[in-house]
């Protein structure tokens, strides 16, 4: 019926055409990702390396710093016996300095893990840019 | 006997249960007996966590552990911290958002495989009974010690009221009851601590190692508990009362494994082979232990999750703080432990050691021991509910129509069997035993874990040749260590602590054998990958 239709018809499609490609393009990302299409898990893989080599470099420090010490008693043990403020070397870094050490790799992991993931949402919401 | 002993236990025992009772008010469903309906926020969570992990281990036996061998022992309470952040780097976040609610849930969510998810319930049960059996024996001993009554008392009474709680109030109280305990745990060893360093201060800061050796600060009366020689010249029998002065020496009893003067001040040469094992089996085991994945179902998204785990390292760690001065502090007044190897009880003895037998040391003698109690309590109740959570879902398989009376038949036979092995298996070394439940952990879920996150070609068959590798070589070791005849020599090492070559083997088989059957990888991989890695803002 050509008659009813005109007046809404050019504002109808006009909506429809621009929400269409508005979320179109925000979604586009997402779709990537649920689909499994080649781009997502390229997208998903790249997350996974930067997040498990955060964490790896962070193992690293806690192994060097931390693992080294039984070694390190053992090969220099003028090292075990340091004294500082009146206690052993190896009584201090062990029974008080290791546990603030981990807690402080822990914030800058879970600072560091919350920054990649929001740079993953960022590029997922606005694959334009 | 200390006066204010029995109530301090009775207002533990009443309190859990009050605390148990209230959070029962909330638990309608199957889903708030399991899983506290995810909605305990993550400051109440994290007290959960610590409080359901500080176990009679940590109370008591790190600082008998101190006590006895000195700075080398330092790396168990490092390890039991590092295991969290361990825990946060790799599996956290991850973990919760793959939505499971248990290892076995984990394997079926990863690799769709029913016998992979059999072979990891029966790592759970294992590893479950295995930490439990020690968390009772020591309520049992600790009671024996403090009151002269029974050790059998003492485990059954812990059994009874942990059981009751867990299967009346399921987890949401559980929460409530942890949280509480953690704090109760911190209390109790902080509070004291204060008293005996001034203590300390006041007797003029006697040296921890004389040059000359140890002496009796006051006149002590000790029984030998073995037939020994002193000195290695006076022979000793069981039994016998020994009468010591204030600042006589302390001999050295030949069947008493204890180190002194320098051995205990300095880091050992030798033994590199068992430091590192035990640095690996804690420091990967936390995250293969059932009851500490539980509670990451409890979060509301993986971000939490970490946020969580942050917080959990951070209080764990300011609790380790204190053993160690209570095993170094022990040194000086409760040298008699040194002769008797009773070393575990040195926390609940040293208030009135040091500070007599007066209203504050004993007062603070109460408080360490409902600190101790607590101990087994929490640790033992998150234990059985992560057990039964298993039984439940695996062993039961009710389906859809799961019922909470099932899950209280779950909580009956999961703690059945424990029970009924602490009653009659008393003399197993109790911190030994928790340190090969961590290393059964550290060899088994810990590669399942973190390969299964991290690694897209993990095949069911590989994970299952490295579960029954890894972990099957260290159930062995354990097995052979409890029950075996003694190993000396090389084989000791490579038996009693048997992380450094069994995780490391965990690992390469199932790498290995993962890629030998690559076109068993899941044809959803992808999708999984997605769901554990990527942030909860993105799903739709």
């Amino acid at each position: 019926m050509a008659v009813d239709d005109p007046p809404p018809r050019p504002r109808v499609t006009v909506v429809l055409a621009d929400a269409a490609s508005r979320r179109g393009a925000a979604d586009r990302g997402s779709t990537d990702l649920t689909e499994q299409t080649p781009i997502g898990e390229a997208l998903v893989k790249g997350l996974m390396r930067a997040q498990l080599a955060l964490a790896l470099r962070l193992a690293l420090v806690v192994a060097a710093a931390l693992g080294t010490l039984p070694l390190l008693f053992a090969v220099a043990p003028a090292v075990g016996a340091v004294k500082v403020f009146g206690v052993h070397l190896p009584w201090l870094l062990l029974g008080v300095l290791s546990f603030p050490f981990l807690v402080l790799i822990g914030a800058l992991y879970v600072r560091w893990a919350e920054r990649n993931e929001q740079d993953f949402t960022a590029l997922i919401r606005r694959p334009e840019r | 006997m200390n006066p204010y002993l029995a109530p301090g236990l009775v207002v533990v025992v009443l309190l859990t249960v009050a605390i148990g009772a209230y959070g029962l008010r909330f638990a309608r469903t199957t889903s708030d007996f399991l899983v506290a309906s995810r909605s305990v926020s993550p400051s109440w969570n994290a007290a959960a966590i610590s409080g359901e992990y500080l176990s009679a281990a940590s109370f008591l036996g790190v600082a008998g552990l101190v006590l006895r061998y000195g700075v080398d022992v330092l790396w168990y309470p490092v390890g039991f911290a590092a295991g969290y952040l361990a825990l946060l780097l790799f599996v956290a976040a991850p973990l919760r958002r793959s939505g499971a609610f248990t290892l076995p849930d984990f394997c079926q969510v990863r690799l769709r495989s029913t016998a992979l998810r059999r072979l990891a319930t029966a790592f759970v049960l294992f590893i479950g009974c295995l930490y439990m059996l020690p968390q009772l024996q020591g309520a049992g001993l600790t009671f024996a010690t403090l009151t002269g009554g029974s050790y059998a008392w003492g485990a059954l009474v812990v059994a009874v009221v942990v059981t009751a709680n867990v299967a009346f109030g399921g987890m949401r109280a559980i929460t409530f009851v942890q949280a509480f305990q953690y704090w109760l745990k911190l209390t109790a060893l902080a509070v004291p601590i204060i008293f005996l360093i001034l203590q300390w201060q006041a007797d003029g800061r006697p040296e921890v190692t004389p040059p000359p050796g140890a002496v009796f600060p006051a006149a002590t009366t000790v029984v030998i508990q073995q037939d020994a020689v002193l000195d290695g010249v006076r022979p000793v029998k069981e039994g016998q009362e020994l009468h010591f002065a204030a600042g006589a020496p302390v001999p050295e009893v030949s069947t008493v494994d204890a180190e002194s003067g320098d051995d205990w001040l300095l880091p050992d040469k030798g033994g590199l082979f068992s430091t590192y094992s035990l640095i690996l089996a804690t420091f990967l085991g936390t995250m293969g232990l059932p009851h500490v994945l539980v509670r990451f179902y409890t979060n509301p998204d993986g971000a939490s999750a970490r946020r969580t785990t942050l917080v959990v390292l951070a209080m764990v760690g300011l609790f380790y703080l204190l053993p160690t001065m209570y095993g170094v502090l022990g040194r000086i007044y409760t040298p008699q432990l040194l002769m008797t190897g009773n070393t575990d009880a040195v926390v609940l003895l040293l208030p009135e050691a040091a500070l007599g037998d007066g209203h504050l040391g004993r007062l603070l003698g109460a408080l360490v021991t409902a600190g101790a109690l607590a101990a087994f309590l929490s640790t033992s109740s998150g234990l059985l509910t992560s057990v039964a959570g298993v039984i439940f879902t695996d062993v039961l398989r009710p389906g859809r129509s799961g019922s909470i009376r099932d899950f209280r038949i779950a909580t009956l036979l999961a703690a059945s069997v424990p029970t009924g092995l602490a009653l009659y298996v008393s003399d197993m070394d109790v911190s030994r035993v928790v340190g090969l439940a961590f290393a059964v952990a550290a060899s088994s879920f810990c590669p399942l874990l973190v390969l299964g996150i991290w690694w897209r070609r993990l095949t069911d068959v590989g994970a299952i040749a490295g579960l029954i590798a890894g972990g099957g070589a260290a159930m062995a070791a354990v097995l052979l260590t409890v029950l075996g005849p003694p190993l000396s020599g090389w084989h000791a090492e490579v038996v009693g602590q048997p992380a450094a070559w069994t995780v490391p083997l965990a690992f390469l088989v199932m790498v290995t054998v993962s890629l030998a059957t690559g076109r068993r990888v899941p044809p959803d991989v992808g999708a999984t990958m997605l769901r554990l890695h990527a942030p909860e803002a993105l799903r739709t």
